[in-house]
């Protein structure tokens, strides 16, 4: 039996290839980028928020303070910078998301469940998000998938990804594709290029169509014939457990 | 350059915006905690990234207003305190001024700058400018674009932590830089805590030099930053944000931990 949340960071790595520059969120985004460094993209570059450029950590860093990220970086610059020189103009090619909720077209929500002004649940807020779900050239979201994350229409838009269809980024001036693959630990999603509303393609093992209804907060739409994801090789899980060993 | 509790009693006024920056690396806690000693009232607090010494000012009931772009603790969760200000109201409520990371560090840059505001590609799309007032949208005069315009930010005191400073009062700090040169240049005073004054500042790669005219006031605060990181001299203590989370949880738990903390437990 493969454990979800193993498969998940693996196809996350997987999705990551060559010498991609990667903005990599704290999180199961960095340990998936970190595999992938590991693996089969020893050359992606990880640029992280707090400003380091090519951070080559040999273990994962603890929070994006860790001073590992700075020690082994190409370059160490203040935040205005990441933001305005580097993801601003578009020099970045993967941006790498989390999200409390997500709905069918994409959008995220890290910044409230209920009303804004009377919250159910306070969330940490935007963060980097907007901009990185704005101006990178694509958008991977990796979430835990279950009616609460996976709802219908998000609380709050912290982040764009398809508004409600097809066009609407291209007619907002956003320059990056937005969402383009979303990972979670049942399956893969991505959007319909007719309708922008997201789609399981990929199966993880031992995972039905069912299962993944069962957590899905909207009507589900399936390609006629999902992929099964390829479970873990033995090389990726013995990366992926030495590198979480190497960071207890 | 005397104690810190001289300097935080000199610069902190009651009613005062003011920014601790640090993002995750070299927070001002030790300034904080004085902060909360001295029982200031009604601050407006400014940072992108409020975590635990946020938490507990905004606990201890020093805030009215936070404007930032990220709350929580970082690995660990929630930021307990600031949630149950908003959500329940409780010491008091908490007025927020929220923004993204990219359109903070910019009002930093436009405060920095001397400029009345900053623009940047920013926060289209989302449900951002309907909540925040200081989001606006304005039209490029050259080429026609729309584009997120974003106030300066100009604390009354930005308060930051470095590796070190000289006898003049000149500051060294490196590792990840953050946003505290802008805050400190965009604030009317500021105050920078530093692990140790030196003779002479050894030049670092990368290093920033705050010279002693751009600062107001420089206190050696040795293990300043703790439980955060000050690359070259300490560690992330890991237990101690662990040990936050069962300790803010909870109002009475809270209490205690506060009530020690002024007592100098």
């Amino acid at each position: 039996m493969t454990d979800p949340d193993e498969m998940m960071t693996v196809a996350a790595a997987r999705a990551l290839t060559g010498g991609q520059r990667v903005f990599v969120g704290i999180g199961l985004p960095s340990t998936a980028a970190n595999l992938a460094r590991r693996t089969h993209a020893p050359d992606l570059v990880l640029i992280y928020e707090s400003g380091t450029l090519g951070s080559k950590p040999d273990r994962l860093p603890a929070s994006i303070g860790d001073g590992i990220l700075a020690e082994t970086a190409d370059a160490v610059i203040g935040v205005p910078e990441v933001f305005n020189y580097w993801l601003q103009p578009g020099r970045i090619d993967v941006g790498f998301l989390g999200a409390a909720q997500l709905d069918r077209f994409g959008n995220i929500n890290t910044t409230v469940i209920g009303d804004y002004h009377a919250p159910k649940v306070r969330l940490p807020g935007a963060g980097g998000a907007p901009e990185i779900a704005a101006s990178c050239g694509e958008v991977f979201v990796v979430v835990r998938q279950s009616r609460r994350s996976f709802v219908d229409r998000v609380d709050f838009v912290t982040s764009f990804g398809h508004g409600r269809g097809p066009g609407e980024r291209a007619r907002l001036g956003l320059r990056g594709a937005g969402p383009t693959r979303v990972i979670t630990d049942l399956g893969v999603f991505r959007p319909d290029p007719a309708t922008a509303e997201l789609v399981l393609t990929d199966l993880h093992p031992g995972v039905s169509v069912d299962d993944v209804r069962a957590a899905t907060g909207w009507d589900l739409r399936v390609v006629p014939e999902p992929g099964r994801t390829p479970p873990p090789t033995d090389d990726e899980l013995a990366a992926l457990r030495a590198l979480k060993e190497a960071s207890a | 350059m005397g104690s810190l509790a001289e300097a935080v009693a000199d610069l902190v006024h009651d009613g005062d915006v003011v920014a601790l920056e640090g993002f995750t690396h070299l927070i001002p806690v030790a300034a904080g905690q004085e902060v909360i000693r001295q029982g200031r009232r009604g601050l407006t607090l400014v940072r992108m990234t409020p975590d635990i010494v946020y938490d507990q000012l905004i606990g201890a009931g020093c805030a009215t207003k936070l404007v930032f772009s990220w709350g929580g603790n970082p690995g660990v969760g929630s930021l307990h305190r600031f949630r149950d200000a908003l959500e329940h109201g409780w010491p008091r409520p908490l007025e927020v001024e929220e923004h993204s990371h990219a359109g903070m560090a910019n009002r930093y840059v436009a405060g920095a700058s001397g400029l009345p505001f900053a623009v940047l590609r920013g926060y289209v799309g989302t449900d951002l400018p309907n909540v925040t007032s200081t989001i606006k949208f304005i039209t490029c005069p050259f080429t026609g674009e729309q584009l997120a315009a974003v106030p300066a930010l100009n604390p009354d005191v930005a308060i930051i932590h470095a590796q070190r400073a000289d006898r003049a009062g000149n500051v060294q700090l490196w590792g990840l830089v953050g946003v505290q040169k802008e805050a400190v240049l965009a604030a009317k005073r500021s105050l920078v805590t530093v692990e140790e004054i030196v003779d002479e500042l050894t030049p670092v790669p990368g290093a920033i030099v705050l010279p002693s005219w751009a600062v107001t006031r420089v206190v050696a605060v040795p293990g300043g930053a703790h439980p955060s990181y000050a690359q070259g001299y300490s560690e992330r203590d890991n237990a101690y944000y662990a040990a936050w989370d069962p300790i803010s949880r909870d109002r009475d738990t809270f209490t205690e931990w506060l009530t020690a903390l002024k007592e100098g437990r």
